[in-house]
C-alpha cells in the first residue's frame, strides 16, 4: 500500500468519526457541516476528472453545479404547488423524490456538458479557460433574469426532498446519503482513472501528440471526460441545493466554479482524494476562521498563493510525497 | 426610440467601450508580453478607484485624485509583480489563474478590512458637470465626455508608445520572441514590472474615472475583469488593436443591447417582464458574441495562432 | 518492384512567399530505409508533418497502403498503421515506461472507452508492450518513471511504442538526436534489423549512420528533391556535393 492509500484511509476514518462524535453528542450543526463536505468534495470529485486526470482547466464548473441545483428546484417548486411544468406537447410534472431529481440532475449537466464541451474543446489554453468561463456566466445571467424561479433572489425550497425508505430532514440520514453518493462518486473516480479511459486521458494530459500517434483522438477522449465531469459536479448541485433548501443564482458564479477549483487545488489535483481533503480543509477554515475574523477569506487567499506558489501537490501532495496511488 | 436616446445610448456605450479598453489594454498587453493570466487585473481597477476617492475626500482636488489613483495602482501593480507575479511566469495557466484567483481574495477582503463594506463617494467635479449639448440637439453628460475624450487620449498614447518609442520595440519584440530579447541583453525583469505597472495604471485611472459615475466599493472590478477578458479574447491575445476594437464591439453590444432588448421584448410580454428578461439576455449577449468569435476565429480577430 | 508503401506525388506547401516543399515526389519501398537530408531549413520538418498527417499540403497527395490518405488526420494515419516517432520524446512523462508502451498497444488494440477494468491487468496489453519493451532492451526498467530515463532510454522508448503499434511503416525525424557515439551505433544495428518488419523513412542529420543504413537516399534542399538515389550515387552526385555536403559535416 502506498502512502497515498494510507492517508485516503486516515481521511475517510476521520470523515466517519467526526459526524459520529457529533451524532452522539447531538450536533447537529456539525453533522450538517459534514454533509456540505460531502457534497462540496462530490463537486470537485467531478472537476477532478476534467481537471486533474484530462488537464483541463474548466474555469466555468458551476454551471454544471448550478444546472444541478436548478433541476432540483424546478422540480421540487412545481411539485410543491401541484403545478405541472409543461403541459403540451407532453405532460411534465414536477417532483420531490431525490432518485428522480438526480437523474434529471445528471442528464441536464451531462448534455449541458456536451454542447459547452463540444465547442469549448476546439479551443485551448487561454481560450479554453474564457469560454468555459462564458458559458457559466451565460447561465449566470440567465438566472438573474428568470422571475419564475426567483431571478436574482433565488428560491426557497421549504421540504426537503424525499428518498424511499429515509426521512431526509433528520441530519444523520442527509448525511449517510450523500456519504454514500460521495463513496460511489470516488469508487468510480478511482476505477475510471486505472481503466484504458483514464491512462489515455492522462496521456492525453501529458502529451497529446504522443496520443494521436498511438492512434487515439485526445478530443474525443476529453469531451467523454468532460461530459462525465460534468454530471457529477450536476449531481453535487442538486444535493447541495437539497441541503440549503435553496437555489439561487450564485451557485453559477464564477466564484462557485473558483471555489470548486480551490477544493481541488488544496486537497492536491489529480489525486483521488484529492477534493475530499480540500473541502474539508475549505469548511474547516470558513468555520474555526470565519468565526475569529470577518475577513477569514484573506487567510484563505494566502493559503492559496502559499499552495499554489510552494506546494504544488495540495495536501495530500505534501504529505504523500511523489509516489501516485494508480498505476 | 426617439433620435435623441439612440444617440445618448450609443455615446454611453462609446464610453463604456472606452473604459473597458483602458482594462483590456493591460490585460492583454501583460498576457502578450509575459505569457500570464492575470484575474486580478480586476482589484487594481478597485484600487484606483478608492485611491481616488481618499484623495479626492482628503484634498477635494479631482485632478490629484486621478494622478492618486495613476500612482497607487501602478505601486500596486510594481508590488505585485514584483512579490508574486514573476514566480508565475514559467508557470501553466492553472498555477497562474488560482494564484491570481488568490490575490483577489487577499486583495479584496484586504480592503473591505480597511475600508468596510459600504461604498466611498467620488463626486464629479464641478467644472466637469452638467449637460453639454452636441450637434443634432443632444444633450449629453460633460463628465461622460471628458471620459471618452481622456480615453481615447490614452488609446492614441499607447500606440504610439508602442509603435514609436524604445520601450514599445523592446514589448512588441517581447511579444515574438521571449527568450530572444532576453538574448539580446533587454533587462527582462524591468521590462515586465513596467509593462505590468502600466497596465495596473491604466486600469487603476479607469477605475478612479468610473467611480465618480457608479461607487466605490469593493468587488467592483470583478464584473469589468470579466468582460476585460472577453474584450481580449473577441480581439485577440496580446494586440492592442484587437483590444480596441473588441471593448468599442462590447461597449456597444451591451449597452444598445440592454437598451434594445428590452424594448424588443415588450413587444411580446409586460414591461416589467421585458426588462429584466430583456437586460438579462443583454448581459448573456456578449458571452454569446464571444463564443460565436472563438468558433469562427479560434484566436480572436486579430490575434496570431 | 514491389508496390510503395507510402508515397507522395507533388506535395506542396507555401507559407505567404515562402515555398516550404516544392512538388516533393517520394517513396517508401518495402524492406527498405529511405533516408531523407538536407540542411536546416530545407523543409524537412515541414514534409514529415505532411506525410504524417498534421499539416494539409497545398497540392499534392499522400498514398499509404495503396490508399489516398491526404485528407486523413494523425491519428486515422495512426491506425492505418503508420508507426511514428519524433524529433524531441514525445512521451508521457508522468508514466512509467510500461505505462508509456501500454498505451501503444491500448491504441494498436482499440477500446480506449472503457472504464472500469484496470488496464494494467489486461494480459494482452501487458504482452505486447513488454515484447516491444524487450526488443529494444528496456525491459528491465519496466517500472522506472519515464522523466527518469536518460536521453537515450527515452530514444529507445519512443522505437518501443511506436513497435506496439505493429507498423506497416515507420516515420522517423531524427531518432539518432542527442545520442552519443554507443547510442548511436546501437540504434544504427537495431534499425538495420527493423528495416525487414517495416520500411523507414528517415531524417537524419548524423551522416555515419545515413551512409551505414540508407539503401536509398533523396536530399532536399529549399523544398525540392534534388536527387534520389543509393548512398554511392549520392556521394557522387555534383549537385548534392554542392549543396550540402560540400558544407560542414553533420553536428
Amino acid at each position: 500500500m502506498t502512502r497515498e492509500t494510507y492517508i485516503n484511509a486516515a481521511l475517510s476514518l476521520l470523515l466517519v468519526l467526526v459526524p459520529f462524535w457529533a451524532w452522539s453528542t447531538g450536533q447537529a450543526y456539525i453533522l450538517t457541516l459534514c454533509t456540505k463536505v460531502a457534497i462540496l468534495a462530490l463537486a470537485g470529485v467531478g472537476l477532478n476528472i476534467a481537471l486533474g486526470l484530462g488537464g483541463l482547466v474548466s474555469f466555468g464548473h458551476a454551471a454544471f453545479f448550478g444546472i444541478g441545483g436548478y433541476a432540483m428546484g424546478i422540480l421540487a417548486s412545481h411539485a410543491q404547488t401541484f403545478d405541472p411544468i409543461m403541459d403540451w406537447p407532453i405532460l411534465i410534472e414536477g417532483t420531490k423524490s431525490m432518485p428522480m431529481i438526480w437523474l434529471v440532475a445528471m442528464l441536464a449537466s451531462a448534455l449541458a456538458a456536451l454542447l459547452i464541451g463540444a465547442l469549448s474543446l476546439r479551443t485551448s489554453g487561454v481560450y479554453f479557460i474564457m469560454i468555459t468561463l462564458a458559458f457559466a456566466q451565460m447561465l449566470y445571467y440567465f438566472t438573474i433574469g428568470w422571475p419564475a424561479y426567483g431571478g436574482e433572489d433565488g428560491l426557497s425550497i421549504y421540504v426537503r426532498n424525499s428518498f424511499p425508505g429515509l426521512n431526509t430532514l433528520v441530519p444523520v440520514q442527509f448525511l449517510i446519503l450523500s456519504y454514500v453518493i460521495l463513496g460511489l462518486a470516488l469508487l468510480f473516480s478511482a476505477r475510471l482513472a486505472r481503466a484504458p479511459f483514464g491512462l489515455a486521458l492522462s496521456a492525453a494530459r501529458q502529451n497529446a501528440d504522443r496520443v494521436e500517434t498511438v492512434g487515439i483522438a485526445p478530443y474525443r477522449l476529453r469531451l467523454v471526460a468532460f461530459v462525465i465531469s460534468g454530471a457529477i459536479t450536476g449531481l453535487a448541485g442538486a444535493l447541495f441545493a437539497d441541503l440549503n433548501r435553496f437555489i439561487s443564482p450564485t451557485m453559477f458564479s464564477w466564484h462557485t466554479s473558483g471555489e470548486i477549483m480551490i477544493f481541488v487545488i488544496l486537497g492536491g489535483v489529480g489525486r483521488l482524494y484529492g477534493p475530499v481533503a480540500g473541502a474539508a480543509l475549505f469548511i474547516l477554515l470558513e468555520h474555526l476562521l470565519g468565526g475569529v475574523s470577518d475577513y477569514w477569506k484573506i487567510f484563505l487567499g494566502a493559503l492559496l498563493l502559499a499552495v499554489v506558489l510552494f506546494a504544488r501537490g495540495g495536501l495530500i501532495g505534501t504529505l504523500a510525497g511523489r509516489e501516485v496511488a494508480h498505476g | 426610440m426617439t433620435f435623441l436616446l439612440f444617440a445618448e445610448q450609443m455615446l454611453n456605450g462609446l464610453q463604456f467601450g472606452i473604459m473597458l479598453f483602458l482594462m483590456a489594454a493591460g490585460l492583454t498587453l501583460v498576457f502578450g508580453v509575459m505569457g500570464l493570466i492575470n484575474l486580478a487585473h480586476g482589484s487594481l481597477y478597485m484600487i484606483g478607484a478608492f485611491a481616488a476617492a481618499v484623495v479626492a475626500g482628503a484634498t477635494g482636488s479631482f485632478t490629484l485624485a486621478l494622478i492618486a489613483s495613476l500612482a497607487a495602482a501602478a505601486a500596486a501593480g510594481a508590488l505585485i509583480e514584483l512579490t508574486v507575479i514573476r514566480r508565475l511566469y514559467k508557470r501553466d495557466h492553472l498555477d497562474q489563474v488560482l494564484a491570481t484567483f488568490a490575490l483577489i481574495l487577499i486583495l479584496s477582503e484586504g480592503t473591505r478590512w480597511v475600508f468596510g463594506s459600504f461604498p466611498l463617494y467620488l463626486d464629479v467635479p464641478s467644472y466637469l458637470s452638467g449637460p453639454v449639448t452636441l450637434p443634432g440637439g443632444i444633450q449629453y453628460p460633460l463628465y461622460r465626455l471628458f471620459i471618452i475624450g481622456a480615453g481615447l487620449l490614452l488609446a492614441v498614447g499607447l500606440f504610439a508608445l508602442i509603435a514609436r518609442t524604445r520601450i514599445g520595440i523592446q514589448i512588441r519584440a517581447g511579444e515574438a520572441d521571449r527568450e530572444m530579447i532576453a538574448a539580446l541583453g533587454v533587462d527582462i525583469s524591468r521590462l515586465y514590472t513596467l509593462v505590468f505597472a502600466l497596465g495596473a495604471a491604466l486600469a487603476g485611472l479607469a477605475g478612479a474615472l468610473v467611480g465618480a459615475i457608479q461607487s466605490v466599493q469593493v468587488g467592483m472590478g470583478e464584473p469589468v475583469l470579466i468582460l476585460a477578458f472577453v474584450v481580449i479574447v473577441i480581439g485577440g491575445i496580446g494586440s492592442i488593436k484587437g483590444a480596441l476594437v473588441g471593448a468599442l464591439l462590447v461597449g456597444m453590444t451591451d449597452t444598445m443591447g440592454g437598451v434594445l432588448l428590452p424594448r424588443v421584448f415588450a413587444l411580446l410580454m409586460d414591461p416589467s417582464a421585458a426588462t429584466t428578461v430583456g437586460a438579462s439576455l443583454g448581459s448573456m449577449l456578449i458571452y454569446i458574441l464571444m463564443a460565436v468569435v472563438l468558433i469562427m476565429r479560434p484566436s480572436g480577430l486579430y490575434g496570431s495562432t | 518492384m514491389a508496390e510503395p508503401l507510402l508515397q507522395t506525388r507533388g506535395i506542396t506547401k507555401s507559407f505567404g512567399a515562402l515555398k516550404a516543399s516544392d512538388a516533393i515526389s517520394l517513396d517508401l519501398h518495402p524492406g527498405e530505409i529511405h533516408a531523407l537530408i538536407g540542411p536546416n531549413g530545407a523543409g524537412k520538418s515541414t514534409l514529415i508533418k505532411q506525410i504524417a498527417g498534421n499539416m494539409t499540403p497545398d497540392s499534392g497527395t499522400v498514398h499509404f497502403l495503396g490508399q489516398d490518405v491526404t485528407a486523413l488526420d494523425t491519428v486515422a494515419r495512426a491506425r492505418l498503421g503508420l508507426g511514428r516517432t519524433f524529433q524531441i520524446s514525445a512521451l508521457a512523462m508522468d508514466f512509467t515506461v510500461l505505462q508509456n508502451a501500454v498505451l501503444g498497444a491500448l491504441g494498436a488494440r482499440g477500446g480506449v472507452m472503457r472504464f472500469f477494468l484496470p488496464v494494467m491487468k489486461d494480459r494482452a496489453l501487458l504482452a505486447r508492450a513488454h515484447e516491444a519493451l524487450e526488443r529494444v532492451g528496456l525491459q528491465d526498467h519496466a517500472a522506472t518513471r519515464t522523466a527518469e530515463l536518460s536521453h537515450g532510454q527515452r530514444r529507445q522508448l519512443e522505437v518501443a511504442v511506436a513497435l506496439t503499434l505493429k507498423p506497416k511503416a515507420f516515420l522517423m525525424d531524427e531518432p539518432m538526436a542527442g545520442l552519443g557515439a554507443g547510442g548511436s551505433k546501437r540504434l544504427t544495428g537495431f534499425l538495420d534489423g527493423l528495416r525487414a518488419e517495416a520500411p523507414i523513412l528517415l531524417v537524419e542529420h548524423d551522416m555515419d549512420a545515413v551512409f551505414a543504413l540508407a539503401d536509398r537516399i533523396s536530399v532536399l534542399v529549399y523544398g525540392q528533391v534534388i536527387a534520389t538515389g543509393t548512398a554511392d550515387e549520392i556521394r557522387a552526385n555534383p549537385d548534392v556535393r554542392r549543396a550540402y555536403l560540400g558544407e560542414e559535416d553533420a553536428p
